[in-house]
């Protein structure tokens, strides 16, 4: 996987990237030297708690961030050949819809309660492609036949509030696909769905993906999504990149206390009942209020000296499972001779 | 055999949906239809199902702050269904709840310390120094520092106001407390910090729980029965080791396979994924409220709704059923 990663070129590929909104208390870096890479038809999950970057990170792809008050500070974002840190806004507005496509969280509030499904799955379609209505049209329904809605040409003409919110969140994905993107950005696609809904969810992106071989950029707080639908996964804290690498090496061997402790810390239906589980003491600290150094040695075990002088950059065996930790070695060699003895 | 802490038979709770120019009942709302189900001094019932299914209503409707409109509440003993507000007084000293959002739950205007001990000035228990001094010791029992009495909710992070939410909740030493959602709106490395709380009072106070949640993950780790809730009914009942190990019903199933699992060496099982959504409780199906979705729908689930039955566990335990067949 590593030889392969490292032949093609990536899809995208953000370097040191830094976004910051303006507040009262100052400027507050939300993203804060995120670098990654994505290869074309792979998903990678970022995974996070509530104010740890992953959104910000995300909307910082497209430039959707909100105005005047955030903006990128630094960095460089890579995409099939252009850097859209630099790129002019209309630039965006081609891209946006047309090569990149966006699903949020809650469809209720990402679509226009006034105008019909249909129509607003067409008005992508129709800004970025020359076609006449009866095509787009013909183009929306067999769209929303193949995310699985039961008879698309009546609820084309439906409103957003006639349909539930599962129905809602496929014609999201209908809309975000219409143009055949390279790049598909889903921001918690089924936090606001049931767990039954949920799964349906996950199963069509999936397929679709496969179907149409585009790359997923996968948001999320549940690890449980991550480890059923990710290539690769990015797990951030408090605006930094903690650890990354594929699914199966962060889950099975994870290298940074904090995804150490993520991990142990979810109760599992396979452990034992009303036993006390492992926390991570302590909370994640306010952005305006970061510890100096590694940002998790306040809530860290292993937190030494050095922990609070220098900031770890992502090391690791290879180029590809690397984590922001000084002490990573000799974490892993303690983990892994307490299993043994 | 002594009496359950709590009885609960038969409770209903409709909700009248108006229309027409006379806002008339033009229909009802079958939040809650018919559940019977009792809870034991000590134990941890966890009550599970999907938006809609009726599971808030329930609890609101044992600490009666909903009226039910059918069935009967037993607790202790005593009849509390049609109790007046001032026959409720003691009950309220006994029955507490947590809630999901303690950002909402809390008032914004009070400090810490007089939101935990107005139960005290309510119920008139105690001298002011005397429930100060409770107050931080009971900020004390649940993480918090004594300097926390003299903030405002605000202040606090959303772990931090449950931690208050659950001080409010067992500063009168409740016998049961109805726990509604109350990790799902915390991020997942402060969960786990409010569960083993939740289990380490439990344990130091002889605490019942009727834990409420979405998430069978988090139910099966702290409960020691669960009930699965669909349409406002019960589908089945069990010891939660059993409900996961052999679920038997088909719902149960499919609830259990959706969950996305944090391994992925588990990827690849077999999958169940239910197709359509919740039907709607004003007008739900007849017959078992699940056939609509049900994978092995036969005519009889159409026509006639299945009892909640009695079945043998694996390992002797009690164990209920609400479904026609042993699938």
């Amino acid at each position: 996987m590593v030889d392969q990663s490292e032949k093609t070129a990536p899809l995208l590929h953000v370097k040191d990237l830094v976004t910051a909104f303006d507040t009262e208390g100052g400027q507050i870096k939300a993203v804060d030297g995120v670098s990654f890479s994505l290869q074309p038809g792979r998903t990678l999950g970022i995974v996070g708690e509530s104010g740890c970057g992953k959104t910000v990170t995300a909307l910082s792809i497209i430039n959707l961030l909100p105005k005047p008050t955030a903006d990128i500070l630094e960095g460089e974002i890579w995409f099939e050949g252009e850097d859209l840190a630099s790129a002019p806004i209309e630039r965006l507005h081609d891209i946006r819809g047309e090569r990149i496509g966006m699903i949020f969280q809650e469809p209720m509030t990402a679509l226009n309660p006034v105008h019909r499904v249909g129509r607003q799955i067409m008005e992508t379609l129709k800004l970025h492609r020359d076609i006449s209505d009866a095509d787009a049209l013909r183009a929306t329904i067999s769209m929303l036949e193949k995310v699985g809605i039961p008879s698309p040409e009546v609820r084309v003409s439906e409103y957003p509030h006639q349909l539930s919110g599962g129905m809602r969140q496929r014609v999201m994905i209908a809309m975000a696909l219409i143009c055949d993107p390279s790049l598909v950005i889903a921001d918690e696609p089924t936090t606001a769905l049931d767990v039954t809904i949920q799964a349906q969810i996950l199963e069509l992106l999936q397929d679709m993906q496969n179907k149409l071989n585009t790359s997923v950029i996968m948001i999320t707080h549940d690890l449980g999504v991550i480890a059923e639908t990710c290539d690769d996964v990015l797990v951030m804290y408090a605006g930094r990149v903690a650890e990354q690498g594929s699914v199966d090496d962060v889950f099975n061997n994870p290298m940074h206390p904090y995804t150490q402790g993520l991990l142990s810390s979810i109760p599992r239906l396979n452990s034992p009942r009303k036993t006390k589980l492992p926390t991570i003491e302590g909370m994640v600290p306010s952005l305006t209020d970061m510890p100096t150094g590694c940002r998790f040695n306040n809530r860290c075990p292993y937190a030494d000296e050095l922990c609070v002088s220098s900031y770890p950059q992502l090391d690791g065996e290879d180029g590809f499972h690397q984590a922001a930790c000084h002490h990573w070695r000799k974490i892993d060699a303690q983990l892994h001779s307490g299993t043994t003895s | 055999m002594t009496s359950p802490l709590l009885k609960i038979e038969n409770l209903k709770v409709h909700f009248p949906v108006k229309g027409g120019i006379l806002l008339r009942a033009a229909a009802h709302n079958k939040a809650v239809d018919g559940i019977s189900i009792e809870l034991e001094q000590g134990e941890t019932l966890g009550l599970v199902g999907e938006s809609g299914c009726g599971k808030s209503t329930f609890g609101k409707a044992i600490v009666r702050l909903l009226k039910p409109t059918e069935g009967k509440i037993t607790f202790e003993g005593t009849d509390v269904t049609d109790l007046s507000r001032k026959a409720m007084k003691p009950l309220r000293r006994d029955v507490q709840m947590i809630f999901q959002d303690p950002g909402e739950s809390l008032n914004s205007r009070l400090t810490v310390g007089s939101l935990i001990s107005e139960a005290f000035d309510i119920h008139g228990i105690g001298e002011p120094a005397w429930r100060r001094t409770r107050t931080l010791e009971l900020l004390e029992q649940v993480g918090l520092p004594a300097a926390a009495a003299d903030r405002f909710p605000f202040e606090f992070s959303g772990g931090q106001r449950q931690r208050i939410g659950i001080a409010r909740a067992i500063a009168l030493e409740p016998k049961l407390i109805v726990c509604d959602e109350p990790v799902s709106a915390l991020d997942v490395s402060i969960q786990s910090q409010i569960l083993n709380l939740l289990l380490d009072l439990q344990a130091d106070m002889q605490l019942s729980y009727l834990f409420i949640a979405h998430d069978l993950a988090v139910v099966k780790h702290i409960s020691d029965r669960i009930a699965i809730m669909y349409l406002g009914q019960l589908m089945e009942v069990g010891s939660a080791d059993e409900i996961y190990a052999d679920p038997r019903h088909p719902y149960t199933r499919a609830l259990i396979a959706a969950i996305p699992e944090p391994d992925p060496a588990r990827r690849n099982r077999p999958k169940m994924i239910l197709q359509g959504d919740v039907p709607s409780p004003i007008n739900p199906p007849s017959g078992c409220v699940f056939h609509t979705r049900c994978p092995h729908v036969q005519d009889k689930c159409k026509a006639e709704k299945p009892v909640l039955r009695d079945l043998i566990a694996s390992d002797g335990s009690p164990r209920q059923l609400a479904c026609h067949f042993d699938l």
